[in-house]
């Protein structure tokens, strides 16, 4: 099994080498490719939030899988997980808040130890729960077997990574033998009435190209795994998400180490669209990591640039206030969001 | 330059346009219109277009489509029957010569 960066000592895994790639390469760091100047002539710089209404937490980059895209850089390597104190100091910031969703991620969210205490927490608290889980976990280990009937009592969305409906090429991407298990988690939840109509239960699955090139038409997309995954598999799902990948941590890579870095490049700025750079999610949207400090966007998080309020960059010290005036932090990754019909993680944005 | 083709090249194609732009204009705009999504959907488009690519034996078409078909979602066996079908045309237009070939052939012979 690929090990992480981290735990393979590349030089890719410090952050301020990631960023100097984007930032030193030309013609991309110069003015007129700059994230910036994108963002000047639509007039949306600087770019702010329009209100939180997402919590998006980190809960660790511990994971069954290592994928070659990860933008976590996660792994059965890495043991970075959010504690319960840190959990607890999320519950309080949330009640501080009009956020409605929490959206649980990571590595694999399950791993965490405290995870099904957190997620019952924060049902308490009424809030929507959705979990991206990567589904081989649910077949990983017999004490995760209860995943679909604990995400279905809690009514959490289960957002789902299969990055194509045939081993070939979801196997080339997240290791060997993860679409026959794919298969087999998506089954499972379609039993306790994941993804079925009517069930109130919602399975969405998320598309990712696994490749150097950008996605498809989202509908598109979803129409074929639709007919593929129901003839092929009998499988149901309610909608699919199509995202870039975006140049950050194993993406970046292997978008070097296949020498396709500059024409990725050059295409996502080419096909940056100011509409999806007005949904980008960093503007409703708080990221949490497992040590509890706050970020724009779960790629900021990867990239360790902390949101830009001094007085408020920990979940412990929360301040609605201060967060919702801040200016968010972009770079030249943000060109992934913004390229095409847009990209997020719920999806196309534009 | 060592070759006739250069792959950067093909970025340059909406440069057609610096020379006589009104025609490159109407051309761009058929091109667009063509490849929307119509009674084919745009993924059937494209994988026709990268059969022609490779009849008409265009390398930057080829890169082209490979890439636009792969961000339509196509796989490999898919990508490499839109080949097939334009090889089988390509034999079969040649094969079909040899009816002419043999028409001819007994005309000439006794």
């Amino acid at each position: 099994m690929l090990k992480s960066l981290k735990a393979r000592h590349e030089k890719l895994s410090d952050t301020h080498h990631q960023l100097a790639i984007l930032g030193e390469t030309i013609p991309m760091g110069t003015e007129p490719h700059a994230f910036t100047q994108k963002l000047r002539e639509a007039g949306l710089y600087p770019l702010v939030p329009t209100q939180i209404e997402i919590f998006q937490v980190n809960v660790g980059k511990m994971c069954n899988q290592v994928c070659k895209h990860c933008h976590v850089d996660a792994g059965p390597d890495r043991k970075e997980i959010m504690t319960r104190d840190t959990m607890q100091q999320c519950l309080d910031a949330l009640k501080k808040t009009t956020a409605h969703t929490v959206d649980l991620t990571g590595g694999a969210p399950e791993m965490n130890p405290d995870f099904r205490w957190f997620v019952e927490e924060l049902s308490a608290l009424g809030k929507k729960i959705i979990v991206r889980c990567n589904l081989t976990i649910i077949v990983a280990n017999a004490k995760y077997h209860d995943l679909p009937d604990f995400f279905k009592k809690h009514r959490i969305e289960v957002v789902s990574s299969l990055p194509y409906f045939s081993a070939a090429k979801t196997d080339s991407q997240r290791g060997e033998g993860v679409f026959e298990k794919s298969i087999k988690a998506l089954k499972m939840l379609n039993a306790v009435g994941y993804g079925i109509k009517d069930s109130g239960l919602t399975l969405n699955l998320v598309y990712n190209p696994a490749g150097a090139f950008l996605p498809a038409d989202q509908q598109s997309l979803e129409n074929e795994f639709r007919k593929k995954l129901r003839d092929g598999f009998e499988i149901e799902f309610n909608n699919l998400f199509a995202i870039t990948n975006l140049p950050v941590s194993r993406f970046l890579e292997y978008l070097l180490a296949s020498g396709n870095y500059e024409n990725y490049m050059e295409k996502i700025i080419a096909a940056y669209n100011p509409v999806a750079a007005s949904n980008v999610m960093c503007r409703n949207t708080v990221s949490i990591g497992w040590d509890g400090f706050l970020y724009d966007c779960d790629f900021n998080q990867m990239l360790e640039l902390k949101v830009t309020t001094p007085t408020s960059q920990h979940v412990s010290t929360w301040d609605t206030h201060a967060l919702a005036a801040r200016e968010i932090v972009v770079n030249q990754h943000c060109f992934g969001c913004t390229a095409g019909a847009g990209s997020s993680c719920g999806g196309t944005t534009a | 330059m060592k070759t006739y083709y250069n792959p950067e090249d093909l970025k340059k194609f909406g440069q057609i346009g610096d020379f006589e732009p009104n025609l490159a204009k109407k051309f761009f705009d058929y091109y667009g219109e063509v490849f929307k999504e119509g009674a084919l959907t745009a993924r059937e488009k494209a994988l026709i277009a990268l059969a022609v690519a490779h009849a008409v034996q265009c390398p930057y078409c080829i890169d082209a489509y490979t890439t636009d078909t792969l961000e339509k979602g196509c796989d490999e066996a898919q990508v490499m029957e839109a080949v097939h079908v334009a090889a089988a045309i390509k034999g079969g237009a040649a094969l079909v010569h040899g009816v002419q070939m043999m028409n001819k052939y007994k005309e000439l012979s006794m």
